[in-house]
C-alpha cells in the first residue's frame, strides 16, 4: 500500500515537472525542472528495489550532466526562447505526434494489464550493487569496454570541438597541412616517374 | 501491494511523450537537449520495472549503458551548441540552416 501511495507521489511530480520543462520558455527554469524529474525517477527506482540505479541517476543526471548544462546556459547568457512566429504548423505537428505516442502507450498499458500473471519475483540480489558488478565484469564485459571507448571519443569530440585557435595558429596548421599535400603530390609524381 | 508493471510503462510512455512534444515544440538548442534527456530517462523507467518484475538483473545493466551514452552526448551536444553560439550569436535552431540551399 505505503508502495504505491509513494509511486503515484512521484509519479505525478515527474510528470508535473515534465510538462514545465516542455512549458517553460527560460531554459533555465526547464533545467531544474529537469533535475525535479531527476529527482522523482531516482525516488521511484528506490521503491522498484533499484538503489544502485537510484544513486547513479542522482549522481550522474543530477550531478554532472545537469550541471554541465545549466554552466552552458550561464556561459552564454542566454534570454528567453522567442515564441513561435513562422513555424506555427509545429503545433499541429506536436500535438498530433503526441496524440499517437499517447494511443499507443495506452495500447501497451491495456496489453500488459490483459497478459497473466505479472507478480512481482522477488529475489533481494537483483539490484544490488553487488549483483549489478558481478554482472557487468563477467557477463557483460565486452559492452562495459565499448562503452569505455565510447566516452573516450565523447571526450576527444569535445576538446577538438570547442578548440579555438588564433589566426596565426590557424595559419601554421593550414601551411602544415598544404605542406604535407604537396609532398604526398611529389611521392606521387615520383610514383609515377619510376 | 506494489504498483503494476502497467502503470510504471504508462509513467514512462506519458513521460516519453512529453519529452517528444517538447523536441518538436522547443526552438532552443538547450531545450531540445533536455527534452532528449527527458525521452532517455522515461526508457531507462522501463528498463528498471522490467528488471524488478523479471527479477533479472540485465535492465539495470542497460540502465547504466543508457546513462553513459547520455553523458557522451552531453559532452559532444554542449560542445556543438556552444560552437555554434560562437559562429551564430543564437542557440535558436531555426537559425542554424547553413546547410539549406
Amino acid at each position: 500500500m505505503a508502495s504505491t501511495v509513494l509511486f503515484y507521489l512521484f509519479a505525478g511530480f515527474a510528470i508535473a515537472c515534465a510538462l514545465s520543462l516542455v512549458y517553460h520558455r527560460n531554459p533555465l527554469y526547464s533545467a531544474i525542472s529537469l533535475i525535479g524529474v531527476f529527482i522523482a525517477l531516482s525516488c521511484i527506482y528506490v521503491t522498484l528495489a533499484a538503489p544502485f540505479i537510484a544513486a547513479v541517476q542522482i549522481l550522474i543526471y543530477a550531478g554532472a550532466i545537469m550541471v554541465l548544462v545549466v554552466f552552458v546556459i550561464m556561459l552564454l547568457n542566454l534570454d528567453e526562447d522567442r515564441p513561435l512566429t513562422r513555424l506555427k504548423y509545429l503545433y499541429a505537428l506536436g500535438a498530433g505526434l503526441g496524440l499517437i505516442l499517447l494511443v499507443q502507450t495506452f495500447f501497451i498499458f491495456y496489453a500488459v494489464m490483459r497478459a497473466p500473471n505479472h507478480t512481482v519475483n522477488v529475489d533481494q540480489t537483483v539490484g544490488k550493487t553487488l549483483s549489478i558488478g558481478q554482472a557487468m565484469y563477467s557477463e557483460y564485459l565486452l559492452p562495459v569496454e565499448i562503452v569505455g571507448v565510447l566516452l573516450l571519443m565523447a571526450i576527444i569530440g569535445g576538446v577538438i570541438l570547442v578548440r579555438r585557435l588564433e589566426p596565426t595558429q590557424l595559419r601554421l596548421v593550414i601551411n602544415e597541412e598544404l605542406d604535407r599535400r604537396n609532398e604526398g603530390q611529389e611521392k606521387d609524381d615520383f610514383r609515377i616517374a619510376l | 501491494m506494489e504498483p503494476s508493471l502497467a502503470s510504471y510503462l504508462a509513467l514512462s510512455g506519458i513521460l516519453f511523450t512529453i519529452g517528444a512534444t517538447g523536441v518538436v515544440f522547443k526552438r532552443n538548442a538547450l531545450g531540445m537537449f533536455m527534452c532528449i534527456e527527458l525521452m532517455l530517462n522515461a526508457v531507462n523507467l522501463t528498463f528498471v520495472a522490467f528488471s524488478r518484475y523479471y527479477a533479472d538483473v540485465t535492465g539495470q545493466l542497460f540502465v547504466f549503458m543508457v546513462m553513459s551514452v547520455a553523458a557522451a552526448e552531453a559532452a559532444v551536444g554542449l560542445g556543438i551548441i556552444i560552437a555554434f553560439y560562437r559562429n551564430s550569436v543564437s542557440i535558436d535552431v531555426d537559425d542554424a540552416s547553413l546547410l539549406k540551399n
